[in-house]
């Protein structure tokens, strides 16, 4: 599903955040990507979703080979995905239901198609009393919620999350990691960028530790607290 | 792109039109003002330059034939006059009519010279393509056979030329230039909008939409700016140009003049003032969002 072999990446800075990387995930894994702070964990994810290309080296995802893409293909990519942030990012001036079926208009669905596909994601997160409120008007969770079913409604075969439950507490972010979990179990691949060491110990999966620019640990069902 | 599409486009430029709110007013409040101040001196200049037209075409040549020339040679010289460049029209006026006009205009007593005592010539009024013209047919005229003089006007028609020239050029000017500050304040305004709405573009690009796709409800948020700006200044103009024209109109149809009449001329003012509207506020949308747009 997804590979990177000798990646580098360099900003205009000159900063080096990807020294060396290469690796490959299978369709149907689950992946957390760990990391401290400036470990260039943010620069993996941003790469992934093609936010940022990198120096050198070569990355496919699905049937994108970053290096034959121009900048056309880049939407149609991104609606291969589904990417959920750290803070939620949905628009503030659509509801609930607006900000998911956003997602779907943009890749010009007819309304009837769009109407019983969002109902039922919604429902799927457990929103589905809550359509016609605004963002602001929900918790973190609820937003948290209302992002993951936007990344999931087009039935996406890659979920990328970057720090998911960053702002979250731990009872919602259990919530988060069911909703999650439910989701790779119906096949569709997770890369979940966290810092969050009590998930990783409690929900074992394939672990990714990126420290300096390099890929240091690849570990099947990994923890914290046995770094490499 | 699909029929539910353009729907879906234009319901979405509407409410995000309302859920902007103030900001949507403030875009509004601009275009208004300065249509009107567009649709006034486009009101205006279009009079200036239709009185204008008027005075121009009142503006021939005058060849006066000389005394005894017979019939046979004054046919001559008016086959010689219609072949100079520019001429569009050639009109005989025998010395009589020539005294009757004056008897009319001056008094019976300008009678006494009528007969074989009228010391006026046979005039041939020489009509021009463009009034600038006349300089040079009027030249040309002089040294045809039989002509004893040919005016135009003379320090009189090129102190009107440079008049009217110096009106047409300065109020296109001034237009193009009230354009361009129209231009400048609604793309300005909409571009703080836009400006406020930078994470929006951010997340549509995230979920995929295409640059085209994100365009268009932006685009369509200017057009209708333009458009519900534009109302205000339509309903002043028409109703302040009515007024004028009915004062205006009794001077100036007096000197022989006329301005536009309401209709239709109020029709193609309100349409272009709207079309501007909605042209100058689409592309201050498209302008102001472009570098929203980089991948």
């Amino acid at each position: 599903m997804i590979q990177m072999k000798n990646v580098m990446k360099q900003y205009d800075n000159g900063v080096i955040a990807i020294k060396d990387l290469s690796l490959s995930v299978d369709p149907g894994e689950f992946v957390y990507v760990i990391g401290s702070s400036g470990a260039g964990k943010s620069t993996f994810i941003k790469m992934l979703y093609h936010e940022l290309t990198p120096t050198k080296g070569t990355i496919t995802v699905g049937k994108y080979d970053f290096a034959k893409m121009d900048n056309k293909d880049v939407p149609l990519f991104r609606r291969e995905l589904g990417i959920v942030f750290q803070d939620f990012k949905l628009l503030p001036r659509l509801t609930v239901y607006e900000n998911v079926a956003y997602a779907m208009e943009v890749i010009e669905k007819d309304e009837d198609e769009i109407k019983p596909r969002v109902l039922h994601v919604l429902k799927l997160v457990g929103l589905e009393q809550k359509l016609r409120r605004f963002p602001n008007e929900l918790s973190g969770g609820e937003q948290q919620r209302v992002s993951i079913a936007r990344a999931i409604v087009n039935a996406p075969d890659v979920v990328i999350a970057d720090e998911p439950t960053g702002n979250l507490d731990p009872d919602t972010s259990d919530g988060i990691m069911d909703i999650l979990e439910r989701i790779n179990a119906d096949g569709t691949t997770v890369i979940m960028a966290t810092h969050n060491r009590e998930l990783v110990n409690s929900r074992p999966h394939r672990l990714l530790e990126i420290a300096g620019g390099r890929l240091v640990r690849d570990e099947e069902g990994g923890a914290y607290g046995n770094e490499a | 792109m699909k029929p539910s599409v353009i729907k879906r486009h234009i319901k979405d430029s509407l409410k995000s039109l309302r859920r902007n709110g103030w900001m949507s007013v403030a875009a509004v409040s601009a275009v208004t003002v300065t249509l009107l101040l567009v649709g006034i001196f486009m009101a205006l200049l279009l009079n200036v330059n239709h009185i204008s037209r008027q005075v121009e075409n009142d503006v021939r040549v005058r060849v006066y034939v000389e005394k005894k020339t017979s019939k046979a040679q004054e046919a001559t010289l008016k086959q010689a006059l219609k072949a100079l460049p520019d001429v569009t029209k050639v009109t005989f006026r025998s010395s009589n009519q020539e005294l009757n006009s004056i008897v009319g205009t001056y008094g019976s007593q300008w009678k006494m010279f009528s007969g074989d005592q009228n010391p006026l010539n046979d005039v041939f009024l020489v009509d021009t393509k463009d009034p600038k013209a006349t300089v040079s047919v009027a030249k040309r005229a002089k040294k045809l056979k039989n002509v004893s003089e040919a005016s135009y006007g003379g320090t009189t028609a090129k102190r009107l030329f440079k008049t009217v020239d110096a009106i047409q050029r300065g109020g296109l000017a001034f237009t193009i230039l009230l354009l361009f500050v129209a231009v400048f304040l609604i793309s300005n305004t909409i571009r703080i909008t836009i400006l406020s709405r930078k994470d929006e573009i951010r997340v549509m690009r995230l979920v995929g939409a295409t640059n085209g796709y994100i365009r268009w409800p932006f685009l369509l948020e200017g057009a209708w700016t333009g458009l519900f700006g534009s109302l205000l200044p339509i309903v002043a103009v028409d109703i302040a140009y009515g007024l004028v024209y009915r004062s205006a109109n009794l001077s100036t149809a007096a000197n022989g003049f006329d301005l536009y009449p309401s209709m239709p001329f109020l029709i193609w003012l309100d349409l272009a003032i709207a079309l501007i509207g909605i042209v100058i506020g689409a592309l201050g949308a498209v302008v102001s969002m472009r570098r929203f747009l980089r991948i």
